[in-house]
């Protein structure tokens, strides 16, 4: 696995001068930590370099870190997969709380649009030209981010759990 | 080979005047007993417990014996509305309408634990019971419950539909019940 560590590495230090701040296997995948605003470019690049091929977005999802340094609060997790190879790789992006907007990446891999969404929804990343950026999981009507660390996860209405039986 | 006496009795009979080629009886009683011999579900399965009552309803554990034999998916048509699984709160306006559609008189039956209390998920996101939102009932405990004992919730719904009066839908307890939820 870190062969590829090493080949991807290698591809986007010749082709990007000093974009890729960081690179390391986490949880067996090389994982690749990007400024927020050439993200889009080497995501493209990552597609369309026929060595590399990483035709398929596997997944995305955000993080919110709030034990972090503010301009490293939140997350964008990119999951790559180039099929012929069987290669997988992982991009991260971190960004602050004021500066949650990003440039979306549905022109490049379709599937991102339902995944945009759910990242707004429950983080509230703004992806800058999506075509319907609306929550898709949760309610309409709901006014807040859910997954955010300072909301609990639990139901608000319920009245009859006992603090001291539920061990809080 | 002895010959077996074969007692079956599919159903029993109301207390009435019987003669030859008659039998008068109340008619609350045999309304009673058409309703509860012919209980028509809307299965409205929406996780595990849904599948659970799939195999209630297949032919080892037999609902159709009680009378279930016609699964309806249209509200309009159904009597019962069994809520199966996990609810979520972007759910609940759907289920809402869903009863709202169906006709008198209708029984609604809640199975499982998310859908009497909303289970193991306290979240922000599943609604802590259906009877926030439409009453209730019978309620089947159970994660998911076994078909015996959602057999056991259907046979006290019919216990219900035999028992009421014939036009509950007049009584004031009833009427008082709906406007608890907001429901004409």
């Amino acid at each position: 696995m870190s062969e590829l560590l090493e080949i991807v590495r290698e591809k986007l230090q010749n082709k990007f001068e000093g974009a890729l701040l960081n690179a390391e296997m986490q949880y067996d995948y090389p994982v690749f930590t990007l400024e927020k605003s050439n993200t889009k470019v080497i995501l493209q690049f990552l597609k369309e370099d026929p060595d590399l091929n990483f035709h398929f977005l596997t997944t995305m999802c955000g993080l919110h870190h709030p034990e972090n340094a503010p301009e490293q609060e939140f997350a964008l997790m990119y999951q790559l997969h180039n099929m012929p190879k069987n290669w997988r790789i992982r991009i991260k992006t971190y960004m602050s709380k004021q500066d949650l907007d990003m440039p979306t990446v549905t022109d490049i891999w379709k599937t991102a649009g339902w995944m945009e969404r759910q990242e707004f929804d429950f983080f509230g990343f703004n992806f800058v030209g999506h075509s319907n950026l609306t929550r898709i999981l949760n309610m309409d009507e709901m006014n807040y981010h859910p997954m955010r660390k300072e909301y609990p996860l639990e139901d608000a209405m319920r009245e009859d759990k006992d603090d001291k039986m539920f061990g809080r | 080979m002895s010959s077996i006496a074969i007692d079956i009795h599919p159903t029993y009979k109301p207390e009435g005047l019987e003669g030859q080629g008659f039998f008068a009886t109340s008619l609350d009683k045999v309304v009673g007993l058409a309703r509860k011999n012919s209980l028509w579900p809307l299965p409205f399965a929406t996780s595990c417990c849904g599948i659970e009552f799939m195999a209630t309803m297949a032919s080892h554990y037999d609902l159709a014996r009680f009378g279930s034999e016609r699964l309806s998916f249209s509200p309009r048509q159904a009597d019962l509305l069994m809520v199966m699984g996990t609810i979520s709160k972007k759910m609940g306006p759907v289920l809402r309408q869903v009863y709202e559609q169906m006709a008198e008189p209708k029984w609604v039956l809640s199975m499982g634990a998310c859908a009497s209390s909303g289970g193991i998920f306290d979240t922000y996101s599943v609604l802590q019971g259906i009877d926030r939102i439409i009453p209730v009932d019978v309620y089947i405990p159970g994660c998911p419950p076994r078909p015996e004992q959602v057999l056991e919730g259907i046979l006290k719904i019919q216990q219900l539909a035999e028992s009421e009066e014939r036009r509950r839908r007049e009584s004031p307890e009833y009427k008082a019940l709906l406007a608890k939820y907001g429901i004409e």
